[in-house]
């Protein structure tokens, strides 16, 4: 699993995609939170972070498959799956491997914004007039997001060889699974049954994680979803055989 | 120590790919596997390594069944695919450290083998280079170096020497010959004289069935029990000199310097030799014709060949 793993964040290193994803992802970030006006701190008046973990989702929804397209659609393609299946390794290790690369990957897209946490604790009036609890919460949110999103653009990579398809049903299939639900959930046709609809959606429990409250139910969730991402990773590839 | 296929069916939707294959590769021997295009090599082998699974038979690599204990049968095998895939990207020694890795070596001796496997291919000056900078001759290397990266007991390769130049051919056909001591190795290839030089035995599949599983010498004996010779001389001679020679076919004047004698006769060489001797005959060469491995190989893959045997 180590050794797949460390070969997938070369391979990230070497090509151009995770520098270009980390970086989109910073200076989208770091646009909406000080220069357009709208959203920008500076204007809005309030010591919050709230528009990193409100914009945050849609910016993942694209980069992450960006990220996530080329793992197995490649490996396929160039006929590598047959390097790496027919080594000792598990498959499990193969699919988890990719996937931890991904996320750790999320992770360091997600460091450098603490820059933003340090600086708007300092304009705070008085400095620290922030909700931090909330901010920690928030950001364990944002990294369990990027992990599923992730999960989500391994398991799109797995059914394809090609990398175009791969990213369009990845950010197809996180933009549903965030936001589908949620207003599927408004649909009045099954209004008594709208609770249980969102419940289904990431939203949900990203938005109730967002407000502080780390609850084993929303991380059951989260990695709940993540396994069945994987498991039907490693079943689509097992289907090949 | 070897490789045993038992019953081996592989179906891909209609289509048969391996029907019903038995063979063993054994130990110390090198043993060609040949077919035309399509006859289902590849498949046998991905097969053999765990990469697919059959419809219905096994692979026994050293015993252990691939179908029942693959990842046991994937840590003996070294597999070099067809085509060769490799991760591009990589350099040289860190490609041959993930599969190290992969195979769970430690540092130390990971670091060693790659010393000896850089040697032992003549990849020494292209160590720090990227795969994707090397030409097809120095990749072909570093597939091979890959598929001995573990030290395996059971060496798998595909179409080896593919796309190289004959100066390379000859290279990695040397490496191979240098290992194959006390391993068991499977080459498939569809160039004869690759197995005329490399293979002690030679298994021939033609459209997923088997057709011929013998030695090379054994199988150039049985396809011809007649025996033909190309004598050519210096100078005209008289082509009846040769016409009462005992169990001859046939006799075929090319010109008047060179006959083409076929004869049922197994001390045929012996006997137009004792007749140019006789006469001071100003003979230059005498070759065997047919039996050759193109022949076989031609006869056994044909539909009429199917229909002889």
């Amino acid at each position: 699993m180590i050794a797949v793993m460390m070969k997938e964040i070369n391979e990230f290193l070497y090509s151009i995609i995770a520098y270009l994803v980390i970086g989109v992802f910073l200076i989208g970030v770091s646009i909406v939170l000080w220069v357009l006006p709208e959203t920008s701190l500076l204007e809005y008046g309030y010591a919050s972070m709230e528009p990193l973990f409100s914009i945050g989702p849609y910016l993942f929804m694209f980069l992450i498959p960006a990220i996530t397209m080329k793992s197995f659609a490649e490996e396929k393609r160039s006929g590598t799956i047959e390097l790496l299946y027919t080594l000792p390794l598990t498959s499990r290790a193969i699919v988890l491997g990719k996937f931890l690369a991904a996320s750790l990957l999320v992770f360091f897209s997600l460091l450098p914004t603490l820059v933003y946490y340090y600086s708007i604790y300092q304009l705070g009036n008085p400095p620290g007039n922030l909700d931090t609890s909330g901010i920690v919460g928030a950001y364990f949110g944002l990294f369990f997001l990027g992990s599923v999103f992730a999960s989500i653009g391994i398991f799109s990579s797995s059914i394809t060889e090609n990398q175009i398809v791969s990213f369009v049903v990845g950010a197809l299939l996180c933009f549903i699974s965030y936001e589908g639900f949620t207003t599927l959930a408004r649909i009045d046709l099954w209004v008594s049954w709208a609770y249980y609809i969102e419940y289904f959606g990431i939203m949900f429990h990203y938005n109730a994680m967002s407000k502080g409250v780390i609850d084993l139910l929303n991380l059951t969730y989260f990695v709940g979803f993540i396994i069945i991402m994987l498991l039907a990773t490693h079943y689509s590839l097992e289907a090949r055989k | 120590m070897s490789l045993e296929v038992i019953n081996l069916v592989k179906r891909y939707d209609t289509q048969q790919a391996v029907d019903q294959i038995s063979f063993v590769a054994p130990t110390g021997k090198i043993t060609g596997f040949l077919g035309p295009n399509g006859a289902g090599k590849s498949t046998t082998l991905k097969i053999a390594t765990g990469f697919i699974r059959p419809t219905s038979g096994d692979i026994l690599v050293n015993d252990i069944s691939v179908t029942h204990n693959p990842m046991s049968v994937k840590k003996t095998v070294g597999y070099l695919p067809e085509h060769n895939p490799l991760y591009l990207e990589m350099y040289v020694r860190e490609y041959l450290d993930f599969i190290g890795k992969a195979y769970g070596m430690d540092r130390k001796s990971r670091y060693q083998r790659i010393h000896e496997l850089l040697d032992l291919c003549g990849l020494t000056i292209e160590k720090h280079k990227k795969l994707k900078m090397l030409s097809k001759g120095y990749r072909q290397r570093v597939g091979l170096a890959k598929a001995l990266m573990s030290d395996p007991s059971v060496l798998i390769l595909d179409e080896p020497t593919t796309g190289l130049d004959p100066n390379q051919i000859v290279e990695i056909r040397n490496v191979i010959k240098t290992i194959a001591h006390e391993k068991t190795v499977i080459l498939s290839t569809h160039i004869m004289q690759e197995v005329e030089a490399l293979c002690d035995k030679l298994v021939i599949i033609h459209r997923g069935k088997l057709v011929a599983d013998d030695s090379l010498a054994h199988l150039q004996r049985k396809s011809s029990n007649q025996l033909g010779l190309s004598v050519q001389f210096d100078a005209p001679i008289d082509p009846d000199l040769f016409r009462s020679l005992k169990g001859i076919i046939s006799l075929e004047v090319k010109s008047d310097h060179q006959l083409i004698i076929t004869s049922k006769s197994e001390r045929l060489r012996q006997e137009v030799l004792a007749v140019i001797t006789e006469h001071n005959l100003p003979l230059i060469t005498i070759k065997n014709v047919g039996g050759s491995l193109e022949e076989i190989f031609q006869k056994l893959t044909t539909e009429e060949g199917e229909a002889e045997l």
